[in-house]
């Protein structure tokens, strides 16, 4: 986490406060931490190597500004070059041509099917495109039924060729259909193949000669460790694509693999993939995914809002009762009224690195704590400092009292245990876990 | 004996054959690692530290992941401080040994499975890891074991997964269980279990939809789906396989943390392996949470399934293209 990597830099910066400048000797430190946090998040161990003597170059000689702690300004100068490095030029589709043909191609399992209905509704919606998808896995069981019914799902016309187990005959197929009937995109979904696999790395080459699409995809798991670089660069021999598309982000990954490969072969990111519905498809921001893999996520942000809204007096003061295990639900309750402060539910969440977009389908309404408050304002006063006196006759009082149930009851209490085991060992930060705690309901 | 025993057992040409097998994405410019480090050391006595940074960088590179790596060069530099004579042909062995003891199960797995009647195994994992395509190839070597095997399609959320299931089924020729896409995926499960019962199966497979871990929702689904299959045949699921797809980093880690709460899984099956990822983030799962490995996957047919062996898993992290 964000506290994780700043601590530790600020703990290897110690040796500068006081000179004033960055020197060779006191980054050195600080940079085996970055490096180490780039390798833990998934980024290549070379790539890693290089990105952290880059960043060292600039970082020598650079002024340690006051108001900014030494470790800041170093997060500061690694997250705008990581974010420089991902980012560049603009990641629009190239759609010349009559029709304009997108092939898609990838790793098996890395979500080419899911991402060319995604991208087939993104077009036939936000580009007004009249989109064709033609299915050319013919080797997967029941990958062209699969691609039908997400067509079906979208609204868009899936072209198969019955029989054929020939992807360059059923593509060239799909060319002429789609201009005959005058669709003006094409999409091509292909079937997973290793880069390694002489045979299948020839017949997308075949593909892709034959076709010479104004757009060729090459789609990667989000979660792809160091193999990432080979497979990318393969694939990048092989067939020379225009951009990356990035799956499976909403997962909790670091998500290395986009650095990594951004360095080997310097082809923009052009979407990312955030969920299985048709509609969780989103354009690339460099310098969240930059956050997102140094393990900052929005956090920091949210933390600053939380510092808003906390006062510093009161939180000492839980601190330290958290500490003492006198946390009982009168805090429990005045949390809870702090964090209705800071916004909605939903939206705190969503600055969470890798909670984002799952909280859409969690469905959390904000007044999900209302039944929570009735039922603390239901306890007495001895129960709320002393939580571990409610026993079942105690509780059904309180559920009574509530107007809720005795298993909302228990539910609550057993939240509570959880939730004070986990800030005892949280103390001070872990936004993640807190949303975790509290999306289990 | 246990479900697993049956494929334990491994003859040496078996395995020579496995080794090929598995070095196919490594093509001939591979070279061994060990043979590389021992040129390094020729004329030295110790094991200096550019021999260390380079196996740093090979362990990596594998995906170990840097705690793990860590533990094994500590263990290395352990060995070689204790003896300052080492010789680099010596090293090798003990290489291989740092890293087969992180992997080793501290103690002998509890085999919970009986030894008649049905075997109820339940495969879980991400999305796209191959859970489909190892049920495939697990239900013909059950089958080939003269095993009576049924599949059950609790994958009723992803587009097409149960035609895709089916058309493993008939490919072996084992029965096949499913209900309508959308349908509520314990049901699938329950409906199983019965039926796998009364056509007195001797393995019943479950395949289920991927999911991303960091879903509560859908873990709960699948917590259910085993408590509804505790709740009619106690003691089943006999075993719960978490599936990890080889190219994946130390996410992995984090889906193996999160099955194992929601579902208790009782081993791993490693898939592409056929690729040139080498999956070493097993190294610190099974550490870790003491799972073992039990297959891995060689590819797309359905033969291209084989019992995990420790000793070739390890010798192929050690090649580096
Ligand atoms: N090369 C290779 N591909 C595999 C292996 N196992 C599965 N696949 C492929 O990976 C893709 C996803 O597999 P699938 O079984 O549908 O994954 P699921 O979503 O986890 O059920 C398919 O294209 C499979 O053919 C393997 O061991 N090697
Ligand atoms: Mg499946």
């Amino acid at each position: 986490m964000f506290e994780k990597l700043s601590e530790r830099l600020e703990g290897a910066f110690h040796l500068l406060k006081g000179r004033g400048q960055i020197t060779e000797i006191n980054v050195a430190e600080t940079l085996k931490e970055v490096r180490r946090a780039l390798v833990e998040a998934d980024v290549s161990y070379k790539v890693a190597k290089d990105f952290v003597d880059r960043v060292k170059e600039q970082a020598l000689g650079q002024k340690v500004i006051t108001s900014l702690q030494p470790g800041q300004l170093m997060i500061k100068i690694v997250r705008d070059e990581m974010a420089r490095m991902m980012g560049g030029q603009a990641a629009e589709l190239n759609l010349k041509g009559q029709p304009a043909i997108v092939l898609v191609a990838g790793l098996q399992g890395s979500g080419k099917t899911t991402f060319s209905g995604k991208l087939a509704s993104f077009l036939k919606r936000k580009r007004s495109q009249k989109v064709l998808l033609a299915a050319c896995d013919v080797y997967r069981p029941a990958a062209i039924d699969q691609l039908k019914i997400l067509g079906e799902q979208v609204g868009v016309e899936v072209f198969s060729v019955p029989g054929s187990t020939d992807p360059v005959h059923i593509a060239t197929q799909a060319v002429a259909h789609a201009k005959a009937k005058g669709f003006s995109t094409l999409i091509v979904d292909t079937a997973g193949r290793l880069a390694v696999d002489a045979e299948m790395m020839d017949e997308i080459v075949r593909l892709h000669r034959e076709l010479k699409p104004s757009e060729t995809l090459f789609v990667v798991d989000s979660m792809t460790g160091q193999d990432a670089v080979n497979t990318a660069k393969a694939f990048h021999d092989a067939i020379a694509y225009d951009g990356v598309v990035l799956t499976k982000l909403d997962g909790d990954t670091r998500g290395g693999a986009a650095l990594s490969i951004r360095s080997v072969v310097d082809k923009p990111i052009k979407f990312v993939g955030t969920g299985e519905k048709s509609d969780a498809l989103d354009v690339f921001y460099p310098d969240r995914m930059a956050d997102r893999i140094l393990g900052m996520g929005d956090v920091v942000s949210l933390v600053e809002r939380a510092q808003e809204q906390f006062d510093a007096e009161q939180a000492r003061a839980l601190s330290k009762k958290i500490a003492t295990n006198k946390f009982g639900f009168d805090d429990f309750l005045a949390q809870i009224q702090q964090i209705k402060k800071m916004g909605s539910m939903k939206d705190l969440m969503g600055m969470i690195p890798g909670v984002g977009k799952a909280v859409k389908d969690l469905d959390i309404s904000d007044d999900a704590f209302k039944h929570i408050e009735a039922m603390i304002h239901s306890m007495t006063p001895q129960e709320r400092q002393n939580p571990s006196l409610i026993n079942g006759s105690r509780r059904k009082r309180i559920a009574a009292g509530s107007g809720t149930g005795i298993n909302e009851v228990n539910k609550l209490i057993k939240q509570f245990e959880d939730m004070s085991k986990m800030m005892k060992k949280m103390q001070g930060g872990g936004a993640k876990q807190l949303a975790s705690m509290m999306g289990r309901r | 004996m246990g479900l697993f025993d049956l494929f334990k057992k491994k003859k040496e040409s078996e395995r020579a054959e496995d080794e090929q097998r598995m070095d196919r994405g490594l093509d001939k410019t591979r070279e061994n690692l060990l043979g590389r480090m021992a040129r390094m050391l020729v004329g030295k006595s110790k094991v200096d530290a550019d021999v260390l940074d380079e196996l740093e960088s090979v362990l990596i590179e594998a995906d170990l992941g840097v705690e793990t790596t860590v533990r094994v060069i500590r263990k290395l530099e352990e060995n070689v401080a204790r003896d300052p004579y080492l010789k680099p042909s010596e090293l090798e062995g003990h290489m291989r040994k740092a890293v087969l003891e992180l992997m080793e199960p501290k103690s002998e797995e509890p085999n919970t499975v009986p030894p008649t009647g049905l075997k109820v195994i339940l495969v879980v994992g991400v999305n796209g890891v191959g859970k489909t395509t190892t049920i495939g190839k697990l239900g013909l070597r059950f089958q080939q074991q003269g095993l009576k095997v049924m599949l059950a399609a609790a994958d009723t959320f992803r587009a097409a997964a149960i035609d895709q299931l089916k058309v493993w089924a008939d490919r072996s020729g084992v029965d096949f269980v499913a209900q309508s896409m959308g349908s509520d995926p314990a049901a699938v499960a329950h409906e199983a279990l019965q039926r796998a019962l009364s056509s007195e199966s001797d393995v019943l497979l479950i395949d289920t939809a991927g999911r991303l871990h960091n879903k509560v929702n859908l873990m709960q689904e699948l917590s259910k789906i085993r408590r509804v299959l505790e709740k009619l045949l106690p003691g089943a699921p006999h075993e719960v396989l978490l599936v990890l797809d080889a190219s994946t980093g130390q996410n992995a880690l984090e889906q193996a943390r999160q099955f194992t709460a929601a579902t208790q899984v009782t081993g791993l099956v490693l898939t592409k392996l056929d690729g040139t990822a080498k999956g070493g983030v097993v190294v610190a799962i099974a550490s870790e949470f003491q799972l073992p490995v039990r297959f891995v996957g060689l590819g797309e047919g359905i033969e291209d399934l084989q019992v995990f062996d420790a000793q070739i898993f390890v010798n192929s992290l050690f090649k580096t293209v």
